[in-house]
């Protein structure tokens, strides 16, 4: 009996592919090991394996096409004595059937809608500038590439950020232009690599340090806190420590709970630190751009699940955005909703939902965490007497906790219902595709929570 | 290097600050006045401590207070082989460090008694201080955490290709911490000029070093990243002033980083809080009474004919002096203001 060979999944948050390149065609016979196909994800080109043995049957995908989804067929592979043209057989039982597997497919489906935000109406951008879209991932790279031809001190060092171009490709084309004195591969050592930049930074360089995600950081909390943010403040001023540390935080796609954590309140937490965490590309290359100008500690919070998001990115010779400041992404009247990084999508995703119900949200990017933009919360609160705080982190003492305290201090005679936070459930991130979807915030919880606080549950 | 050019490096301060821009030689004796230099350098550490501890006591010095006596010679031996633009690292014990470095005894004793005119303004106390003018990058308060900093400040000095060495020093404790070894690997891998100084003076707090430490012999703790390593006397001035120049010629040739083990003791507790009831008097006393850095070293000058008992009594009242006038100064220095709480978070 035939089978189908299936598009493969080649990373956690991988949802679709380019088929780079065939190496079989039809009537090619293969065993297991026989390498089928080139396959370009987001991060890289990896060999496709055959598991099983037969004969190709027919070629289902072209090579050079993009965007082929995850587990849709790319080929038939036929069984011994079988004749080409044979009717495949029913989807192999590799995955969950029915109803679960819908649901995982939706999941891949909300994340990979771009959500809607005129960022190119916001004042920060001079009349008349031009857009491109471009990912974020890449919008990453052009922001640590242009303060690296623009300054000679800055430097990345990180695992993997040079000769195999990023983990996560952030860095790839550094090492080319820059070479390896400003590239640094550093071994697994967080802690140490950490202090390093540390006193690299206490001399005047300006170190961008990457973390290959912020979990790995907690083995290095003690410089970044007790060394990076405190000495300033321990010297009288006399030192600095102009140093970036970034790298994807929160959760990715099924890694489970020592990699799925967002880190933002524990950082933001820290008097000495900048804290950053942006959602659109334009965000993310502006305010990397001023995080590695800045002579404090800058703590910036990427997303990995967001790298592969397009977004317009302002056609600039040097857009800088200053860190601090809070951007309204839709104005609204009834409810504000008020969120960084990841979920940012997901409210602007309600919003819309909202909007068919005559809800009007308007919806806030915090951006940076630490300085807290409160002002431009404050004032969307007293204009809409509403507020949900939206994140993927933990409930207890998060972003949303900080915020929904300051609004009950400072707006407590404007609201008409309780500050409302969405976060993720206070539980480490299981690895099961159903449960990881309970444990993370949806969009459908934020509509709830705006119709609980509008009174229209 | 010609003698006359080293009378002129010891007139200008030579350990203080090390202005010749040159590296001393490994072979050279200790010149006159470097040799006068030396014993004046440890007395002033061994009387600054002296006072220290006494104003702890009276209550003008809060919080930790982690004392230097005993230990003198090793900073003022090193301190020697260095020249301009080198840095010094270390931990919470740090004021020998400090006063080596050729920092002002009253803005160091100031920044103990938590006053405005203190090296931090008061903000940082025993364990936090610094001087970018003097290269010196602390005082840090975190067992262990000044390894990879200092040897951060190595790459800097790789980066941007000087001959700067990074001289980073930790105790026996320190020497038991992980990060001690990310450093070495990286250290050596990238060949950074880092002379780690070991100050081994017995104890971790109260744990000795053979209750906490599998293999004692730290000079061998960069063995597996081929580090070398040498053991010095870290009680006597001229063995880590010569250990010091080898180390530091190592470094500035581009050889990578290098370990010294000074083997040293403290003759006070671990803090101002610890009786030191972990180890007998009779071992301090043994300790004090043969292998004392200052009293040994005015021994060895006076047999040596370049001092007598009469110069040794002036010098160590020219030296008191200096710390009476730097523990007033540090009293009655007014506690910083009280705007100073919310400055120097950020730039």
């Amino acid at each position: 009996m035939s089978t189908e060979i299936l598009m493969p999944a080649l990373s956690p948050t991988m949802e679709e592919g380019k088929l780079a390149k065939w190496l079989v065609k039809a009537g090619d016979v293969v065993k297991s090991g026989t390498i089928l196909a080139e396959i370009e994800t987001d991060k890289a080109t990896m060999e496709f394996e055959a598991v099983d043995e037969g004969t190709i049957g027919e070629i289902l995908v072209a090579e050079g096409t993009e965007g082929v989804k995850v587990n849709s067929p790319i080929a038939i592979l036929l069984a011994e004595g079988e004749a080409a043209g044979a009717a495949p057989a029913k989807k192999a039982a590799a995955l969950p059937a029915g109803e679960d597997h819908k649901t995982v497919a939706d999941k891949g489906a909300e994340k990979a809608s771009a959500p809607k935000a005129d960022i190119a109406n916001d004042p920060e951008f001079p009349e008349g500038t031009e857009f491109v879209n471009q990912t974020v991932r890449d919008a990453l790279r052009d922001a640590m590439a242009e303060e690296m031809r623009r300054d000679e001190l800055v430097f990345l060092m990180g695992e993997e950020v040079a000769q195999y171009q990023g983990a996560y490709k952030i860095s790839q084309g550094l090492l080319q232009e820059f070479g390896e004195r400003r590239v640094i591969d550093t071994p697994i050592t967080e802690h140490g690599f950490t202090g390093l930049g540390v006193g690299a930074a206490f001399d005047g360089l300006k170190p961008i340090v990457e973390f290959m995600t912020w979990n790995f950081a907690m083995q290095a909390m003690d410089q970044i806190i007790n060394s990076a943010a405190k000495t300033r403040y321990m010297s009288g001023g006399q030192m600095s420590c102009p140093i970036v540390f970034r790298g994807p935080n929160g959760a990715a796609a099924r890694v489970a709970a020592q990699h799925s954590q967002d880190y933002s309140a524990w950082y933001a937490s820290v008097p000495g630190m900048k804290v950053i965490a942006p959602y659109f590309a334009a965000d993310a290359k502006g305010l990397l751009k001023a995080a590695i100008r800045d002579p404090n500690p800058i703590i910036f919070l990427e997303n990995e699940i967001v790298y592969g998001k397009s977004f317009p990115v302002p056609k600039l010779d040097d857009f800088v955005l200053p860190i601090g400041k809070a951007r309204i992404v839709k104005t609204g009247a009834d409810v504000t909703l008020v969120s960084y990084s990841i979920t940012v999508g997901q409210c602007l995703e309600a919003a819309e939902k909202l909007a068919e119900e005559g809800i009007d949200a308007e919806v806030i990017d915090l951006r940076s965490l630490r300085p807290l933009d409160m002002d431009t919360v404050l004032a969307s609160v007293k204009k809409t007497n509403r507020i949900v705080t939206v994140e993927q982190a933990w409930p207890i003492c998060s972003i949303g906790s900080e915020i929904c305290a300051q609004v009950a201090l400072h707006g407590f005679d404007w609201l008409d219902a309780p500050p409302t936070k969405v976060t993720g459930e206070d539980v480490p991130m299981p690895y099961a595709a159903n449960l990881e979807k309970l444990a993370l915030p949806t969009v459908d919880d934020i509509i709830a929570a705006v119709k609980a606080v509008s009174y229209k549950a | 290097m010609p003698s006359g050019k080293n009378t002129a490096l010891a007139k200008k301060g030579g350990a203080q600050d090390a202005g010749n821009g040159t590296s001393r030689p490994t072979n050279l004796k200790f010149t006159k006045d470097e040799e006068l230099k030396a014993l004046r350098d440890m007395l002033l550490i061994r009387r600054f401590e002296e006072k220290a501890g006494q104003l702890y006591g009276m209550g003008a010095i809060g919080g930790f207070c982690h004392l230097y006596i005993g230990q003198e010679a090793i900073v003022v031996g090193m301190q020697m082989t260095l020249k301009q633009g080198d840095q010094v690292i270390t931990s919470y014990r740090d004021h020998g460090h400090m006063l080596a470095c050729g920092m002002d005894p009253k803005g160091v004793m100031a920044e103990l008694t938590g006053r405005r005119s203190g090296y931090s303004k008061g903000k940082g106390g025993s364990m936090h201080m610094f001087s970018k003018e003097k290269n010196f990058y602390g005082g840090h308060g975190i067992v262990g955490a000044q390894v990879p900093i200092g040897t951060g400040l190595a790459f800097a000095n790789r980066y941007r290709g000087n001959d700067h060495v990074s001289l980073a020093y930790f105790g026996d404790g320190a020497a038991n911490q992980g990060q001690v070894y990310e450093s070495f690997n990286m250290a050596e891998l990238w060949k950074l000029p880092v002379v780690y100084v070991i100050e081994n003076n017995q104890y971790a707090m109260g744990t000795s070093v053979e209750r906490s430490s599998a293999v004692s012999d730290f000079s061998k703790r960069g063995a597996s990243f081929a580090i070398p390593g040498i053991q010095v006397d870290g009680m006597d001035v001229e063995a880590v002033a010569k250990a010091g120049a080898e180390a530091m010629a190592y470094c500035r040739a581009g050889k990578g980083p290098i370990i010294l083990e000074m083997k040293t003791y403290r003759y006070r507790g671990h803090s101002m809080s610890d009786p030191a009831k972990y180890r007998t008097k009779e071992e301090l006393t043994e300790v004090r009474e043969t292998r004392d850095p200052i009293e040994n070293f005015g021994k060895k000058l006076i047999e040596r004919g370049v001092v007598s008992q009469e110069d040794l009594k002036a010098i160590d009242t020219q030296v008191k002096a200096i710390v009476i006038a730097s523990a007033e100064f540090a009293t009655e220095s007014p506690e910083p203001g009280v705007a100073e709480l919310y400055t120097d978070v950020y730039a």
